[in-house]
């Protein structure tokens, strides 16, 4: 299985999915006007990925902003993590020190979805 | 329009502390330059992290539901109906205080629905809001433009203020809906 590396643009995150390390990193801004567009290859990769796993596997979250169209695909990203068998999942959802509302994100979707979040402040994302 | 009145928009936005303004139809295209340009503005301005990322937040939900409004109606192109697709929006900074205000048309039946769902949501507190996000953001369909109907209900969160809106009715099919949405 590939790595799945996308470039930051104005309007969409960094990605960098490392199937041998077990890390999916997601990080900067998810503003497009079509988030289910953009989130489609990510979901594929992850149906792959589903196949043969590693032991863990770890959502690095490091995003700065993203617009509510984008707040369903990564919902229904992590839903998909959430299915996946025979590796330990978990997220690591950064936000920036008085971020409030990027901490409180990560709290609805640790409401919702039942993998293991940890929160971790940062002074720069 | 003549040069007289030219000045008096100006002195009439100046009073009015607007900061940036734009009238016409939101494309994909204006959107990126109107978001590019008022984050170089807030730098600029030297305004804190929180307030610049609140900000942009709001705008950019504001842009999106105006660019997504566009892209939903289907009515054949003439004048008019470039008229009805334009918006309003203006960005205005008063003491310290952000207030993104947006202005367009919208179907009369449409109306009474948003209002229906503003009303909603001014009724909620910081909790309130928060559960019901989580619940539409868990339970809502999609459509195919990914948008969820979750913008609202966070750009009364990201505000931490009541949604300033009204309907005027321009005829029995189509009202102007503007809305205040304050930062601060």
């Amino acid at each position: 299985m590939e790595k799945l590396i996308l470039e930051a643009s104005a309007k969409t995150p960094e990605v960098v999915f490392d199937p041998a390390a077990g890390t999916l990193l997601l990080k900067g801004r998810s503003i497009p006007e079509n988030s289910i567009e953009f989130y489609k290859p990510l979901n594929d990769w992850i149906d792959g990925y589903a196949a043969s796993p590693g032991s863990q596997t770890v959502i690095e979250m490091k995003l700065e902003y993203f617009n509510t169209s984008s707040s369903k695909c990564i919902l229904d990203l992590f839903k998909k993590l959430e299915k996946l068998n025979g590796t330990d999942v978990s997220v690591n959802w950064y936000f920036e020190e008085d971020d409030e509302d990027m901490e409180e994100a990560g709290e609805d979707y640790q409401a919702i979805i039942k993998l293991p979040f940890k929160m971790i402040e940062v002074e720069e994302i | 329009m003549s040069l007289a009145n030219v000045y008096s928009l100006y002195r009439t936005m100046e009073d009015e502390n607007v900061i940036l303004s734009f009238k016409g139809i939101v494309t994909a295209e204006l959107l990126t330059s109107v978001l590019h340009i008022m984050e170089a503005k807030m730098d600029s301005m030297h305004e804190t992290p929180r307030i610049r990322k609140k900000v942009f937040n709001v705008l950019v939900e504001c842009l999106q539901n105006l660019y997504h409004h566009v892209e939903n109606s289907s009515t054949p192109a003439s004048r008019e109906f470039l008229e009805r697709k334009s918006a309003l929006v203006l960005i205005v900074k008063e003491n310290d205080n952000f207030i993104v205000k947006t202005g367009n048309y919208i179907d009369a039946d449409k109306a009474q629905e948003l209002k229906d769902r503003l009303e909603i949501i001014n009724s909620m507190d910081k909790e309130g809001l928060k559960e019901y996000y989580q619940n539409s953001l868990n339970n809502s369909m999609v459509s195919d433009k990914g948008t969820a109907g979750l913008g609202m209900i966070d750009i009364a969160r990201k505000s931490g203020n009541k949604l300033d809106f009204e309907f005027l009715k321009i005829n029995n099919e189509t009202s102007f809906f503007c809305l205040n949405v304050k930062i601060d």
